[in-house]
């Protein structure tokens, strides 16, 4: 069986439509992003709303993630804490659990999980008013929905999520410990000595930077797909779903792309 | 002017600033003006050169089957939707030369009731309505004293604490219209305000909608389907002094103060475009087959 021009054709406008939507949405999705941060600089400002929203994120947040970190930090010492058993190295966990816990498994670990709980409810929440026309409703009222809807969930997760990664890492550092001290019988003193020594300010400021970046893609990301919904319910639906898997996976490489800059300048 | 309470009882004056938002004289130059407007999507042209003008004081009918642009014309009006080509003039002021950011300031001189009512559903009846005065940072006491005007009027000062989900379908639709008015509009625009309303419901709409026309000289423009709406508000009129709906005399037209005209969409297009009583006497095979099925 060959192919015809005319199914040549089509095959390549079907890949040049696709490929066009797929350049209007990264627009789009810049262009709200740009918008959002801007509305920061300018009035009018709804700081309610963002109190309300920093709530919503941040202590909304904080059982799952006091949770995983806890747990994190106590699975991260049990692996490593059998390895270097075997060379009679057992101090050095304090070591490895504070630098992979504050450098990397803190922010990513954070992200993903506020991803799964806030960057759907942000597209959720969004995507119902857009099909109720509550949306449009403010527009219609003189209320500019980027400045009421979309900055007070940006400002409110970067601004929560160093928090609760903060939180994370304390509290992955106390399961680490736990362990230590109840399995390795490792001096406390000597667990939390090496565990903060070990930090140096490049592993302050990748652990304090990257969840600033996080926070930004989670909120844009979910903010896009809830304003972008189409389709009734089910458009909704379908955005939530969206929401967490886009936000999720450029977690992920964004991750790769900031430790190695940070990498680089520290 | 002055809003009338439901139960007729003593005037209620705050609204009443003269020349300022609503008018009870109805003027000539045109509120509205639509020209050769064109608005297309990936299916294709949907509105397909409109033209047509709203005069202040008048109220305009906008009848057609479903998908034929009625909603979309309203929106268009309000700046919610940019047409590909053409002009559109609103309280003298050209839409399309609009920033959004312009629109915004210019959408808070308008009214805008939608379909479902669109009411925030996180936020109680009184902060609903209260929205538009919150956001112009209106003094507390006077945005509690018009708020509860506003509802007062609509009837439903009663629900003032309710949530959105607390209400039926005729009420949310009410409180809508309340939240529309609340910043004395000069023009307000009703998407199918009785869609999917009982009889009774969309008859104490209706009788709002004449009511703001009739006591307090609102430009309405209003999109449905449902050819009761565009005869009521063509035939009758809200009498302020007995508090009741009286029929205008009949063959004498619609009311001579607050003039009610309907516009018939078909594919796109302009089809009708005149008085509801030269509508009801239309021998054209579309208009009698369209009337005779809307009913």
């Amino acid at each position: 069986m060959t192919l015809d021009s005319s199914d040549t054709q089509s095959f390549f406008g079907l890949v040049s439509d696709s490929l066009k939507r797929q350049v209007l949405a990264f627009q789009d999705y810049t262009l709200l992003a740009v918008r959002a941060i801007a509305n920061v600089f300018t009035p009018p400002w709804y700081w309610t709303d963002t109190m309300s929203q920093m709530d919503a994120i941040g202590v909304g947040s904080l059982p799952i993630v006091v949770t995983a970190g806890f747990f994190i930090g106590v699975v991260l010492l049990l692996q490593t804490a059998a390895q270097f058993q075997r060379f009679g190295e057992t101090a050095l966990t304090g070591d490895i659990v504070s630098l992979a816990l504050v450098r990397e498994l803190g922010p990513t670990i954070t992200a993903l999980l506020v991803a799964g709980r806030n960057a759907s409810g942000i597209a959720s929440e969004l995507g119902s008013m857009v099909v109720t026309e509550q949306v449009d409703a403010m527009r219609a009222l003189g209320t500019d929905p980027y400045r009421k809807l979309v900055t007070p969930r940006v400002v409110a997760t970067i601004l929560m999520l160093p928090l609760l990664t903060a939180i994370a890492d304390l509290v992955g550092l106390i399961g680490g410990f736990l362990v230590s001290a109840l399995q390795l019988r490792l001096a406390p003193a000597e667990f939390w000595h090496r565990a903060i020594n070990v930090l140096s300010f490049g592993d302050l400021m990748q652990g304090g930077a990257k969840p600033l970046i996080f926070g930004l893609i989670i909120s844009t990301v979910g903010c896009y797909f809830g304003l972008a919904v189409r389709g009734g319910t089910q458009g909704v639906g379908r955005a939530t779903t969206t929401a967490v898997v886009v936000s999720s996976v450029a977690i992920i490489v964004a991750d790769s792309f900031l430790s190695k800059l940070f990498l680089y300048m520290f | 002017m002055c809003f009338s309470d439901a139960a007729g009882s003593a005037p209620v004056l705050f609204f009443d600033l003269s020349g300022a938002g609503m008018s009870d004289a109805p003027g000539t130059k045109p509120l509205v003006v639509f020209r050769d407007v064109h608005l297309g999507f990936d299916e294709g042209e949907v509105l397909r050169g409109i033209s047509f003008e709203i005069a202040e004081g008048e109220t305009k009918i906008l009848l057609g089957e479903s998908g034929s642009g009625k909603t979309l014309i309203l929106k268009l009006a309000a700046g919610l939707v940019r047409a590909d080509s053409g002009e559109i003039m609103v309280m003298g002021q050209n839409i399309e030369a609009m920033s959004e950011t312009q629109l915004l300031e210019f959408r808070r001189q308008i009214g805008f009731v939608f379909q479902e009512g669109a009411l925030f559903d996180s936020l109680s009846v009184a902060d609903n309505v209260a929205f538009r005065l919150h956001e112009e940072n209106v003094a507390e006491s006077e945005i509690d004293e018009r708020v509860r005007e506003a509802l007062r009027f609509v009837e439903m000062e009663q629900a003032i604490d309710k949530f959105p989900d607390e209400l039926s379908g005729g009420m949310r639709r009410r409180v809508s219209i309340a939240r529309a008015l609340v910043n004395k509009p000069s023009i307000v625009f009703y998407d199918s305000p009785t869609a999917g309303l009982d009889p009774v419901t969309s008859q104490t709409i209706i009788t709002l909608i004449m009511r703001l026309r009739d006591t307090l000289g609102v430009t309405s423009t209003v999109a449905t389907h449902r050819l009761q709406d565009a005869f009521g508000l063509a035939n009758y009129r809200f009498d302020a002094d007995s508090d009741k709906v009286v029929a205008l005399p009949k063959n004498g037209g619609s009311s001579p103060t607050h003039p009610t005209n309907v516009i018939v969409l078909r594919e796109g297009q302009i089809y009708f475009q005149d008085a509801a009583d030269t509508l009801l006497k239309s021998k054209d095979a579309y208009l009698k087959q369209f009337l005779a099925s809307a009913e």
